[in-house]
């Protein structure tokens, strides 16, 4: 078993919430990521077997969503919004210079697997623009020195 | 912390007081009195009158009168009844819900209990988009105090009511914010928006009769509610009332949130609220209503912000979101820009919506390289009037209004790329 018991439970509760089943996948999902980083082939079997679909049902909604992964990933995700608005306040340039920066080219991961770095649509800050979404956290109103600190501040 | 907004009414007047996102804070300044009053002294049609003489119009992007919608909803019908509260906010240049879900949570909670009595729904269910962590734990702190001190579950304030609320994170996809697409999400689907008829009215949430309403709308409730609809429309203008919270973004002294009456001037808040250009440039145009509404050029910007003076110039309020683009703006660039968002959002049932939103982008980048012809533009206005009102979801139409109305306003400037071979505007944002 590679979802663990404690998730498992955490599911069945989840689960209780909604009218049917299957209204708990994503939440299941994210419950999943949350410990082991991405959906794994063998994590979307157990899932299916916890939500009586099959295995290619969870995978369609994994790959539907851009939150969702079926492969390892880095340990932080960084993302510049490049929407209009932010692309308007420089978004652009800034992260051309956070590719240089870390030495790699968006989309895309740092050698030692601590940073990916990728563009994102429109991430409802528009008025704080240029902002980067760092895993669950905003950092808006950037300039690019503030941008690199916040990035040498990861750690592995 | 996200900043107050800069100007302030009835929604946000309390959103920079510490303890005002707490329920105990919201009691404190008058908080679930008009949920406590529609539950205990109003009858449901009553509620459902009164929000439809305040003439509330939906704050997600159509602008559907709010009252109407609960009126759909079957009212001899065994089955259970849904409401769910869309807080995707996705649409580009939008960022009212964000804060007032961190700030608001509470507000938005009484507006939702409020909808809840009027359309006898049990449960609703608050679809936040995946990115919005923090405001996501906003909105759980909120339910949990409202559920420990009765306002939610078996016996609401006492009365046997009963209603509970839960959330659902998104998980990054624009589409999920059209109001089937989410319901699908809902679900536990890929985010695919659905035929309609049937109308969610009929068949929503897990099949059951579902009325879906922005965070802004419900927030807008109590309010109506607890003053009444003659004060409610003593804000706007006659076919438009109330506030909304105007975000500004792009080339502007002051970007940031604005709560003002609908139909206050453009002009007013580009040059007076948001401080106008920086560096004493002009401006070029304005995107009045979010990314998927027509861009409006300089000359008309003395349009009040109210849906029935913006249909004359072919544009729309949308979601109030307000984008100022300079004089340098290349405005090639900038279709690149949206086509490519929707190129890169569209969920692909449609063929002209996934075929034409590819082609728009793939024409209007060839014409900021220099590669394209004058024919070129033609093909583009021509894809993007065969992709209206044709397809599943009115995505397709917002990906084909924007570039329509950049074509219809700033022709010359895809007419120079061709003739120069080049983009004439070096001084442009980044692509
Ligand atoms: C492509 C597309 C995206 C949409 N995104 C949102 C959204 O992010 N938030 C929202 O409230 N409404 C969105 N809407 C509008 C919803 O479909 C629906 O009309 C709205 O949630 C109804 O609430 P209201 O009547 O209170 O405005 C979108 C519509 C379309 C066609
Ligand atoms: S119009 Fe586009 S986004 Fe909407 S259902 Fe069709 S393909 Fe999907």
């Amino acid at each position: 078993m590679v979802i663990s018991d404690e998730t498992r439970s955490k599911i069945e509760e989840a689960i209780s919430k909604y009218p049917q089943k299957r209204g708990a996948l994503l939440p299941a999902i994210h419950l999943v990521q949350a410990d082991c980083g991405h959906v794994s082939k063998e994590c979307a079997a157990e899932l299916a077997e916890i939500f009586e679909i099959l295995p290619i049902q969870v995978m369609e909604v994994v790959s539907f969503y851009n939150m969702f992964f079926d492969s390892p990933q880095a340990k932080h995700h960084v993302y510049v919004c490049t929407n209009l608005p932010c692309s308007l306040r420089g978004s652009r340039s800034l992260l051309s210079q956070l590719e240089s920066h870390l030495g790699v080219t968006a989309p895309g991961a740092t050698e030692d697997g601590r940073i990916f770095l990728g563009h994102e649509e429109c991430l409802g800050a528009c008025g704080y623009a240029p902002m980067m979404r760092v895993d669950d956290e905003y950092h808006e109103d950037l300039d690019v020195e503030k941008a690199k600190q916040i990035l040498d501040s990861l750690g592995k | 912390m996200l900043e107050s907004p800069y100007v302030t009414q009835y929604l946000t007047e309390h959103f920079s007081e510490a303890d005002y996102p707490t329920l105990e804070g919201y009691e404190r300044r008058g908080g679930y009195r008009a949920a406590r009053k529609a539950i205990t002294e109003m009858a449901p049609d009553e509620v459902i009158e009164t929000v439809k003489t305040a003439g509330l119009q939906g704050r997600g992007g159509a602008g559907f009168s709010a009252g109407l919608k609960w009126s759909f909803m079957p009212k001899d019908d065994e089955r259970p009844k849904y409401l769910v509260c869309n807080a995707d906010e996705s649409e580009p240049g939008s960022f009212k819900d964000r804060i007032l879900l961190e700030r608001g949570a509470h507000q938005m909670l009484e507006g939702i209990l409020i909808a809840a009595w009027a359309t006898g729904a049990c449960a609703t269910f608050i679809y936040i988009r995946g990115e919005y962590a923090y405001p996501a734990v906003q909105v759980e702190r909120a339910i949990a105090e409202a559920y420990a001190k009765g306002y939610l579950g078996e016996n609401v304030m006492g009365t046997g009511f009963r209603h509970d609320v839960q959330v659902t994170r998104g998980a990054g996809a624009y589409i999920c914010g059209e109001e089937t697409g989410l319901l699908e999400s809902l679900e536990g689907k890929k985010g695919q928006p659905r035929k309609k008829p049937p109308f969610p009215a009929q068949y929503g949430a897990f099949g059951m009769p579902t009325t879906v309403n922005n965070v802004e709308t419900f927030s807008h409730v109590p309010h109506i509610i607890g003053k009444g609809a003659d004060w409610f429309r003593g804000f706007g203008t006659e076919k438009s009332p109330g506030t909304t919270i105007f975000g500004v973004s792009g080339h502007v002294v002051r970007p940031g949130l604005y709560e003002l009456p609908l139909g206050t001037p453009l002009s007013e808040i580009v040059f007076e609220h948001a401080g106008g250009i920086p560096g004493g440039r002009k401006v070029k145009g304005v995107i009045p209503g979010g990314m998927s509404m027509p861009i409006l050029p300089a000359g008309q910007l003395d349009v009040p912000m109210a849906n029935e003076f913006l249909r004359e110039r072919k544009t729309m309020l949308g979601t109030g979101g307000v984008m100022v683009m300079d004089e340098t703006t290349c405005m090639v660039r900038a279709a690149s820009v949206i086509s490519y968002f929707f190129r890169d959002e569209s969920c692909g049932q449609c063929t002209q919506c996934r075929e034409g939103t590819g082609w728009m982008h793939k024409i209007i980048e060839r014409i900021e390289r220099g590669a394209g012809e004058e024919e070129d533009i033609d093909v583009l206005g021509d894809v993007a009037g065969k992709m209206e009102a044709k397809t599943i979801c009115a995505f397709a139409d917002a990906a084909a209004w924007p570039i329509q109305g950049l074509l219809r306003h700033f022709r010359d400037d895809f007419v120079e790329h061709v003739r120069q071979r080049k983009c004439p505007f070096p001084g442009s944002f980044e692509l």
